[in-house]
C-alpha cells in the first residue's frame, strides 16, 4: 500500500466521510488517490476556510473534522483555523503536505516548518517520515483529538512519504504512554463539593464549553434543579443550558447580561463546569465572585488554579463528575432540604428587571430587532454561527439558545471570518438542520471567496451580514475609551454585498426595515438555496460592557431593558457594604 | 506573593525528535523561567530524562508541572524535593598556563576539588570537575586568577535519593 492510500484508508477507518481541503504540489499523490475514492472532498477557496469548516463540522456534530492543505502557504493558511480550534478545544485533524524528506530544511519551494508552527496551537502534532507510520499516526491523532480535553491535531506529510510503498498490517497498536486523560472525579472531592453546595445559601453555576464537549447538558439541568441554582454560561457554554429556563441568567462577563454579572458577584458558592476562566468571562480576577467559594470541575488539570484560585477542584469529565455529584447531593440532601428557595425567588425578581429590550422600530435597524427576527424565524435546533466582534456579542447577549451545539462562535481566539466557513462545515455535518451565519461586514469580507464553495456544492447556508460599515467592536472601544477618535475602523461604502453574492451565483437580499429580516430569512431557508442577506444596521448601537481591567459589576453603556419603568434592581452588593463598615 | 524558589523538575519524555522543542517552547510561551535544562537517555528504552531548573513560586511550579504533563510526549514529571535530591554537574575548564609554577598550582587545586586534568598543551591545561553547582563555582573562582580561556558546563542533572521516585 502507498502512504497516500494509507491516509485515505485510515481516515475512513476512523469514520470520516468528508474532508475540507485545497490541493497543491506536494499533495498530488494524496489527491490522486482521492480522485477514485468515495471519501467526499469539499474544495474550499482558501485553506483557512477548510480549517474553520472542519471546526464548524466538529462543533456541530461532535465528530472530528478533517481539513487538508498543501505545504508552505497552504499550511500557514490553515494555522489561523487550527489556532481557533485550539483555543476553543474543538477536535479537528489538520493534514498539511510537506516537501519531500530529502528537501526538508533546504528552504525548498513552498517549504515551511509546519511542525514548529503548529506545535503551540495543537494538542499534539506529528510528522510522518515513513509511510508505515501513517496508520498509527492517524489513529492516534483521532484518539488524542477526541478524548480528554479535546483539541486539534496536525499531521505533516512529506510528498515522498505519500508515494512510499509499505506493507499494511491491520493489527497495529497505538502506544501513547504519556497520554492518559482523567475521566472520573475524585470521590472525596465530590463529597466535599456536595457538602459545600448544600451548605450554601446562594449557589450559582457557571457552565463553559466543557459542558457541551462532554455532552452533559442534561446533567447540568438536573443539578441546577436539584439545588435550585441559577445558571450562567460563558460564550462557549451558550446552548448548554436552556436560556428560557427561569434559572437561566444568560452569558457572564465583559458583554454579559447584567443579572449574570451581579448575581455571580453576590453568590456564596460558584460551581464552575468546563470553563477556563477567560479574562472576558471574569473581568478583573481579584474582584471575581468575591464572596464565593469556588468549585471547579474540569477535565484539564492545568486549568485548575491557572487564572482563578479554586477552593474545591474536581478533575474529570464533566458528565461523569456531574452524575456522581448529583447522586451524592441527592443522598446527603435527605433530611437536609437546603434553603435556596429564597435565593431562586430573589433571582427571578432580579431577572425581570434585567430583561433586555429587543423590539425597536428604528431605521436603520437596531441589531436587537434583527436578532429578535432571526430568533423568530428559526427553530431551536437550527445552528447559528457568529463572527467576531459586535455581531458576536449581540448574538451572545440577545439571542436565546436552548440546545447544545447550536451556537457556534470563535470564543478564545476571536477569529474574524470564522462564522461563514464554520456555518458551511455545520451544514455539511447536519444537512437537515437550518444553518444561519450571523457575521459583521468586516469579518465576512475576510472569507467571502467561499461563497463559491457553497454555490458549487449547494450548501444552503444563509449568511446574514450585519452591515454597519464599521469594524464595530473596535469602533465601540474608540467611542468609549479613545475620545471617539475613529482610527481606521470605518470600512467605506463598498462592497455591495447583494451584488457580491450574485457574482458567485448566490441569492443576495437586502434588509433595511423592521419585519423584513424575518420574512427574508424564512423565504431564504425555504428556498433551500445558499443566500446572503445584507442587513443594514445602525452604526451607533453600542452594547453595555465592562471596560477592560474592571470588575464585572462595573457595567458601562446604556442598558435598554424590556420594562418601560424598570423597578429597582434588588442588588445587594455585599462586599461593597462590607468595605463601608 | 508566594516565595520564589528554585525547583528541580525531572521529566521522563519520549526520546523523539522535537520533544526538546515542545518543552522549551512551552516554557517560552507560558512565560515560565528556565535556568537550565539537561537531556539524556534514561533507564528505559526510547525514553529520555530531562532535568529542568526553574525559578518561581508554588503557583507557577504547579502550572509548569501540569502544563508539562499535558504534552503527549511527556510521560512523567516530578518536582524533586531539594532535601532528598542529589544534583551533579560536569564542567570543563580550559586554563591558560605556560609556566611550571602556574601549572602545578592548577593541578593542585584540581586535585583538592577531585578534578582531573584531561588535556595538556604547551599553553593550556584543561580541568574536568564534577559536583554540585556550588562546588564548581568555587573552583572556577579559584582558577580565574590564572586566566580561564573557556568554560563548558553541562548544567545540573539530578536524581532523588534512595527508593524515592
Amino acid at each position: 500500500m502507498k502512504g497516500s492510500e494509507a491516509i485515505i484508508k485510515s481516515l475512513k477507518d476512523q469514520g470520516v466521510d468528508i474532508v475540507f481541503g485545497y490541493p497543491g504540489g506536494v499533495l498530488l499523490p494524496l489527491y490522486d488517490v482521492l480522485y477514485d475514492s468515495d471519501l467526499k472532498h469539499i474544495l474550499v477557496r482558501h485553506e483557512q476556510c477548510a480549517a474553520h469548516a472542519a471546526d464548524g463540522y466538529a462543533r456541530a456534530s461532535g465528530k472530528v473534522g478533517v481539513c487538508i492543505g498543501t505545504s508552505g502557504p497552504g499550511a500557514t493558511n490553515l494555522v489561523t483555523g487550527i489556532a481557533t480550534a485550539h483555543m476553543d478545544s474543538s477536535p479537528i485533524l489538520a493534514i498539511a503536505g510537506q516537501v519531500g524528506t530529502a528537501l526538508i530544511g533546504r528552504d525548498a519551494f513552498q517549504e515551511v516548518d509546519t511542525l514548529g508552527l503548529t506545535m503551540p496551537i495543537t494538542k499534539h502534532n506529528f510528522q510522518a517520515m515513513q509511510a508505515d507510520e501513517i496508520p498509527g499516526m492517524i489513529k492516534s491523532a483521532f484518539y488524542i483529538a477526541s478524548t480528554g480535553r479535546q483539541g486539534p491535531v496536525a499531521i505533516d506529510l512529506p510528498k515522498d512519504v505519500q508515494e512510499q510503498e509499505f506493507e499494511y498490517k491491520a493489527d497495529f497498536q497505538i502506544d501513547l504512554p504519556g497520554y492518559k486523560p482523567t475521566r472520573k472525579g475524585h470521590p472525596g472531592q465530590i463529597k466535599k463539593a456536595s457538602n459545600l453546595i448544600l451548605k450554601s445559601k446562594k449557589p450559582v453555576i457557571l457552565a463553559g464549553g466543557g459542558v457541551i464537549l462532554s455532552e452533559s447538558s442534561d446533567e447540568l439541568l438536573e443539578l441546577s434543579k436539584l439545588i435550585k441554582a441559577p445558571v450562567t454560561t460563558t460564550l462557549m457554554g451558550k446552548g448548554s443550558f436552556p436560556e428560557d429556563d427561569p434559572l437561566s441568567l444568560g452569558m457572564l462577563g465583559m458583554h454579559g447580561r447584567k443579572v449574570a454579572n451581579l448575581v455571580v458577584d453576590e453568590c456564596d458558592c460558584l460551581i464552575v463546569i468546563g470553563c477556563r476562566f477567560s479574562d472576558r468571562t471574569t473581568g478583573k480576577v481579584d474582584e471575581f465572585a468575591p464572596n464565593a467559594k469556588i468549585i471547579h470541575i474540569d477535565v484539564d488539570p492545568a486549568e485548575i488554579g491557572k487564572n482563578v484560585d479554586i477552593d474545591i477542584p474536581i478533575v474529570g469529565d464533566a458528565k461523569i463528575v456531574l452524575t456522581s455529584l448529583i447522586k451524592t447531593i441527592g443522598k446527603l440532601k435527605e433530611g437536609n432540604p437546603g434553603s435556596t428557595k429564597e435565593w431562586a425567588d430573589y433571582i427571578s425578581d432580579f431577572k425581570i428587571n434585567c430583561i433586555p429590550r429587543l423590539s425597536f422600530d428604528d431605521v436603520p435597524l437596531k441589531p436587537q430587532q434583527v436578532i429578535k427576527e432571526i430568533r423568530d424565524s428559526i427553530d431551536y435546533d437550527a445552528i447559528v454561527t457568529t463572527d467576531v466582534g459586535q455581531n458576536q456579542m449581540w448574538m451572545a447577549h440577545y439571542f436565546t439558545s436552548k440546545i447544545p451545539r447550536t451556537f457556534l462562535s470563535s470564543g478564545g481566539l476571536g477569529t474574524m471570518g470564522f462564522g461563514f466557513p464554520a456555518a458551511m462545515g455545520a451544514k455539511v455535518a447536519l444537512p437537515e438542520n437550518d444553518v444561519v451565519a450571523v457575521c459583521g461586514d468586516g469579518g465576512f469580507l475576510m472569507v467571502c471567496q467561499d461563497l463559491a464553495t457553497i454555490r458549487e456544492y449547494d450548501i444552503p447556508v444563509v449568511v446574514c451580514v450585519l452591515n454597519n460599515r464599521y469594524l464595530g467592536m473596535v469602533a465601540q472601544w474608540q467611542k468609549l475609551f479613545y475620545d471617539e477618535r475613529m482610527s481606521h475602523t470605518h470600512l467605506g461604502e463598498v462592497p455591495d454585498f447583494v451584488k457580491l453574492a450574485e457574482a458567485f451565483g448566490v441569492q443576495g437580499e437586502r434588509v433595511e426595515k423592521p419585519g423584513e429580516m424575518k420574512e427574508t430569512l424564512q423565504s431564504a431557508l425555504k428556498s433551500g438555496e445558499p443566500t446572503l442577506i445584507d442587513v443594514i444596521i445602525d452604526p451607533d448601537e453600542i452594547l453595555p460592557m465592562v471596560p477592560p481591567g474592571c470588575g464585572i459589576t462595573e457595567i458601562v453603556g446604556e442598558y435598554k431593558v424590556e420594562r418601560e419603568v424598570p423597578g429597582e434592581i434588588p442588588y445587594r452588593a455585599p462586599h461593597k457594604e462590607k468595605e463601608g463598615e | 506573593m508566594d516565595e520564589q524558589r528554585t525547583h528541580v523538575i525531572s521529566a521522563l519524555v519520549l526520546h523523539k525528535p522535537g520533544v526538546l522543542q515542545r518543552v522549551a517552547g512551552l516554557f517560552t510561551r507560558r512565560g515560565f523561567n528556565i535556568e537550565n535544562i539537561t537531556v539524556g537517555t534514561s533507564e528505559q528504552e526510547n525514553m529520555a530524562r530531562m532535568t529542568i531548573i526553574s525559578k518561581g513560586d508554588e503557583k507557577v511550579l504547579e502550572q509548569i508541572i501540569k502544563q508539562l504533563n499535558k504534552l503527549i510526549d511527556v510521560v512523567k514529571v516530578r518536582d524533586l524535593d531539594p532535601e532528598n535530591t542529589v544534583k551533579r554537574e560536569l564542567c570543563l575548564i580550559k586554563i591558560h598556563a605556560t609556566s611550571e609554577k602556574k601549572r602545578s598550582e592548577v593541578i593542585q587545586y584540581a586535585n583538592i576539588f577531585r578534578g582531573r586534568i584531561i588535556d595538556v598543551s604547551p599553553e593550556t591545561l584543561t580541568v574536568e570537575i564534577t559536583g554540585s553547582p556550588g562546588k564548581i563555582e568555587a573552583l572556577i573562582d579559584l582558577l580565574r586568577v590564572f586566566g580561564i580561556k573557556q568554560i563548558a558546563r553541562t548544567g545540573p542533572t539530578a536524581i532523588s535519593r534512595g527508593t524515592l521516585d
